[in-house]
């Protein structure tokens, strides 16, 4: 042996160094090395410092359990923090850093945290960052939130692609290792559609770290040889690297794959990771057990492992964790480690085996049993043990082992809890029926024989289990010890949160008695790692505590995910635009063509300004105002929801949906429909035109077009299913374009084919059916949201770009400008007409001043509730127009309304402004406010208070219609 | 979960948009002295731990409006009728 890579053995292929750095120093390592492995044949145990007293820690597992050894891995954007180095794939290039120190890994500051550890105990959030209450903000939790956390994120953008994925099988198979290869095998041989997943870079399981014997071979080369075969199965999908993290509903199970963890950078045509939706008919959870810790002095120091950590990292990776080994064990599982160890050239001192008539195969190493360890010695490296009868035997690695436990969680995800089995001394996984079971030693099954039947028989789908390749026992027998009591140094139940065994007794004493509580107080059994170690000790020492069995204690709650998912795989591919895509009007291109500004609105872009040289939005927005309330302009209004109505109870349909009347409505004509909800308050408006007697199109809102179309639809079938109504969304078979101003008639006169826009011919409200441009078919209302001679004009959604550019042709002469939605906004609030801001879900077409738009003769949806008295009240606030009392000041929205001589309360609160814009036809600012009783106190002058801003200032109370109230403008 | 549309087959539950109890109808008369009814109505949900009918809206496929009896506990499904008939067999019994 040179250093601590055995000179042979292991699956590491010696022909293929890799070169990686950690903390900055240069290391080499093999293809097939994980970065722990790697670790260890260079002799670095210190791997990173604990949460609360920054002890020195090194790798205690060689798997997805690991709680120590957690590192920042990659630099720059792709820099990852909290990942276990027993779970990275060593490649070239690899760069890693330790957490958690400062200013150095081998000095840390933060270990003073132990000198002072009577005040971190059990509760020690709670206790200690009480008082006085005001520095909590200020001072307990900045400092908290920086000595806390582990790694750190990286703060760039993620610069890789993640997929999202679907899987369907007959059998899923979770785990490859002896149970899983077999029922993989046997289902995949019957024809069955099997996925077999293991979260290891390998398949093969515990077979790839275990001297075993099947079918006359050792068990790595069955495992080979059966996965070869499976891999020639074209009905069986192999899936290494694959973590299936949880257990859902109809037995749908979610998955990560690492398609790219473990190469520098991935390949631009693959994404780094896959998220998986795997719907299986039936799952087999092979998950194997996990061994655990013994709580004794100094069980943390690095150095110390699990006895089958040791193993694999023999076995597996031909790496030496020690060149002298004191085994510590209640099972056989010691045994087994110290001959491997022995087997391996690696000098063995002794097993301690807490069991005092304990039997096994030392393979000639000494034994002493019923000892125990209660102190190792060694800071950053275990440099000995002392025994409870004050022995000290001098070492360099601890390899104990506490028993094992079946990694239940995917079965208990969906609520079931597992049961405690005292011959195994094990929680074992519930019967949560036939979709899934468990196999091997997930189900408590010890011994490679059973694990191998178990395999068989949950991959028997159909017909008779096979014949089983003979296999070689390893004797099972475990008597449990949870804490070595005379223990002298610190024992941990928890490595990760350092949670002490001290820790759980003091908060039973203290009231948390409950497993579920006492893992929120002494915080064992949380963070990344969601005790996968330690919570069995945990409870035991908990049950032990509080007089009471393991299953009265029960565990605590099994949720997904099994380990830690990424962002990056959980968002996919739905990133940026993939997440919202952009929907583009039929008119962009035409607003685009004149420099317009789009703005988000929802997923549309729509058009909010066209501006010309040296103009910002305002300078803009107010020249299409004036363009249009002075000659004509265009604006592009495609994006309001078009839904078409039709059928013999159209007119019945749309009297029950609108709190006003539509049956009433001539054919040709429009008229503003008001939409409530059913408990009384606005939910919609737009204005519905009557094409035919049993036909009607219906705009609504931009921002609900969606939601009413949902709502009629449930309206229809759930309560009225009798109506004989049919009803489409047209939004996007329709470019809709808002031609207002004195000279719009004129414009348009130019391209319709036969109407005359007369008030004769086409009066105000009308809404027609006609032809344009010498064919094209469009439907044109005379409708306005300006207050100024308008026309709505919706054409095919292909002849939206042609039909724009045409008005625009046409009204050249007349001085036309389009206009974007920020001139319409301004437009909208000088006539007082409601927008967002007032039909925000609090207010009643009462508080609209749309009261009268109620019918009083027919059902409608909303109207008893409208009818309430809170919703009735005079002094409901209603809106109204507010300026400002010095018509030099900007006022502004969400500025709260006090009576002129009050000061802000929230007593005195008289309501709040809800829109405003600056007005360019009377040269101020102004708006809409929502006003307790308002329509009595048109004149009143207010205090306006904006306390974000700190802006106090006098406002004037008036009609909303601040603009041409005689509406002499409509009929231009 | 997995939800069997009548018309669709069976969906992922993503497709679907819920809204609340099934169970529960829309009074008819506008008679003020029904002002209780209504309120019960708009306001009051049982919470119950077990079978629940609940209105599922296709709104990713079909735009068919379901009712789908489920166990809140379980999420075991029992049955999914359209709305539309569910509405008819419950005037018609």
């Amino acid at each position: 042996m040179t250093g601590f890579r055995l000179d042979k053995g292991g699956l590491v292929d010696r022909a293929a160094p890799l070169d990686f750095t950690f903390d900055g120093k240069a290391f080499t390592g093999f293809a097939g090395d994980t970065l722990a492995s790697a670790l260890i044949a260079n002799d670095v145990h210190l791997m990173g410092r604990s949460f609360k007293y920054h002890r020195p820690r090194g790798v205690i597992s060689a798997g997805s359990s690991e709680p120590n050894a957690l590192v920042e891995l990659r630099e720059g954007a792709r820099k990852e923090a909290n990942t276990r180095a027993t779970m990275i794939e060593l490649y070239d290039g690899l760069v890693a850093r330790s957490q958690n120190r400062w200013p150095s890994l081998e000095f840390d500051i933060g270990a003073l945290n132990s000198l002072a550890s009577a005040m971190f105990v059990a509760g020690f959030y709670y206790k200690t960052f009480m008082w006085p209450k005001s520095f909590w903000e200020k001072i307990y939790e900045p400092i908290i939130r920086k000595a806390a956390g582990l790694g750190a994120a990286s703060k760039e953008a993620d610069p890789d692609k993640y997929e999202k994925a679907y899987g369907h099988c007959d059998l899923l198979v979770v785990g490859s290792g002896p149970a899983g290869l077999m029922a993989a095998l046997t289902a995949g041989r019957s024809g069955a559609r099997v996925i077999l997943a293991d979260e290891s870079s390998a398949l093969g399981g515990s077979l790839l770290s275990e001297n075993e014997e099947i079918g006359g071979m050792s068990g790595h080369a069955w495992a080979m040889a059966t996965i070869s075969e499976l891999s020639a199965m074209p009905n069986v999908a192999l899936m290494p690297r694959t973590t299936i993290f949880g257990w859902y509903d109809d037995n749908i199970f979610g998955a990560v794959e690492r398609v790219n963890d473990h190469v520098l950078e991935p390949s631009p045509y693959e994404p780094r990771q896959r998220y998986w939706r795997i719907t299986a008919k039936r799952a087999v959870m092979a998950t194997g057990a996990e061994e655990r810790p013994i709580v004794f002095g100094g069980n943390d120091v690095p150095g110390v492992m699990t006895a089958s950590a040791l193993r694999t990292y023999a076995n597996r990776y031909g790496a030496a964790a020690g060149k002298s080994v004191v085994v510590f064990t209640n099972n056989n599982s010691g045994y087994r480690t110290a001959r491997d160890m022995k087997a391996h050239g690696v000098h063995v001192e002794v097993i301690i085996d807490s069991r005092k008539e304990a039997t096994g195969d030392a393979g000639g190493v000494p034994v002493i049993r019923g000892g125990a360890i209660v102190n190792v010695r060694g800071g950053k490296r275990v440099s000995g043990v002392e025994l409870a009868d004050h022995r000290m035997i001098p070492c360099d690695a601890v390899a104990m082992s506490g028993g094992w436990s079946p990694i239940v969680n995917l079965m208990c995800h969906r609520g079931a809890k597992p049961k405690w089995d005292e011959r195994i001394a094990g929680f074992v996984p519930p019967d949560v029926g036939n979709a899934i079971a468990a196999a091997g030693s997930a189900a408590g099954k010890m011994l490679l024989s059973e694990c191998l039947a178990d395999g068989a028989r949950a991959g028997t789908l159909k017909g008779k289990t096979p014949a089983l390749p003979k296999c070689r026992d390893e004797a099972f027998a475990v008597t449990p010890l949870w804490w070595v009591k005379e223990s002298t140094g610190k024992a941990f139940v928890d490595y990760q949160n350092d949670s002490t065994a001290k820790d759980l007794p003091l908060a039973a004493q203290e009231g948390y008695r409950d497993i579920e509580l006492a893992k929120r107080y002494t915080t064992a059994g949380m963070a990344t790692d969601q005790g996968k170690l330690g919570n069995v000790n945990a409870i035991a020492i908990l049950a032990e505590a509080t007089g009471r069995s393991m299953d009265q204690v029960g565990t605590t709650t099994f949720r997904p995910y099994y380990t830690p998912v990424s962002f990056g795989a959980i968002a996919g591919p739905f990133v940026g635009h993939h997440f919202q895509p952009v929907r583009k009007t039929p008119l962009h291109d035409w607003a685009d063509e004149l420099g317009a500004i789009f703005v988000e609105t929802g997923l549309w872009m729509r058009s909010s300004w066209f501006p010309q040289e040296g103009e910002d939005w305002l300078a803009s927005a107010s020249r299409e105002v004036l363009a249009t309330r002075e000659r004509v302009g265009l604006c592009d209004v495609s994006t309001l929801g078009k839904i078409d109505v039709q059928g013999k109870d159209a007119a019945e349909f749309l009297n029950r949906l609108y709190c006003n009347t539509f049956s009433t409505l001539d054919v040709g004509k429009a008229r503003y429909g008001l939409m409530l909800r059913e408990d009384g308050i606005v939910f919609d408006d737009g204005t519905t035109s009557r094409l035919a007697a049993d036909h009607f199109l219906i705009t609504t809102t931009t921002a609900n077009a969606a939601r009413v179309m949902s709502h009629m639809e449930f309206c229809h079938q759930a309560h009225w299913p009798d109506l004989d109504v049919q009803y489409v969304s047209v939004t996007e078979q329709w470019a809709q374009m808002a031609i207002a101003g004195p000279k719009t008639r004129a414009t348009l006169q130019k391209i319709v084919d036969e109407v005359t826009l007369d008030d004769k011919s086409f009066p105000y409200l009308a809404a027609k059916e006609i032809s344009i441009l010498g064919g094209m078919t469009a439907r044109l209302f005379r409708i306005s949201f300006s207050g100024e001679h308008a026309y709505e004009l919706a054409v095919p959604a292909d002849y939206g770009n042609l039909v724009a550019r045409s008005i625009m042709q046409a009204g050249e002469e007349f001085g036309i400008a389009p206009y974007g939605i920020e001139a319409l906004s301004i437009m909208r609030i000088e006539k007082g007409h409601v927008a967002g801001g007032e039909l925000n879900g609090t207010t009643t077409a009462g508080d609209l001043g749309l009261g009268k738009m109620m019918s009083s003769k027919k059902d409608y949806i909303g109207r008893m509730m409208a009818a309430r008295e809170g919703l009735t009240d005079k002094n409901r606030q209603c809106v109204v127009g507010i300026r400002p009392f010095d018509t030099m000041d900007k006022i502004r929205s969400g500025s709260h309304i006090l009576k002129k001589n009050d000061a802000p309360s929230m007593v005195a609160d008289q309501g709040y402004i809800s829109s405003v814009a600056w007005s360019p036809m009377l040269n101020m600012w102004l708006g809409l406010a929502l006003l307790a009783n308002g329509r009595e106190r048109h004149g009143e002058v207010v205090k306006i208070f904006d306390g974000v801003r700190n802006i106090h200032m006098f406002g004037v109370i008036c009609d909303p219609m601040h603009y041409d109230r005689e509406n002499k403008k409509l009929h231009v | 979960m997995l939800i069997k549309c009548p018309h669709c087959g069976t969906r992922p539950v993503e497709e679907f948009t819920f809204n609340g109890d099934a169970s529960i109808q829309r009074p008819t008369s506008n008679d003020p002295k029904t002002m209780d009814q209504w309120f019960d109505y708009v306001y009051l949900r049982d919470n119950p731990k077990g079978r629940f009918e609940e209105y599922a809206h296709h709104s990713s496929g079909c735009r068919a409006w379901l009712v789908v009896a489920r166990d809140t506990q379980t999420h075991e499904i029992f049955s999914v009728v359209t709305a539309r008939d569910y509405a008819k067999k419950r005037v018609a019994s």
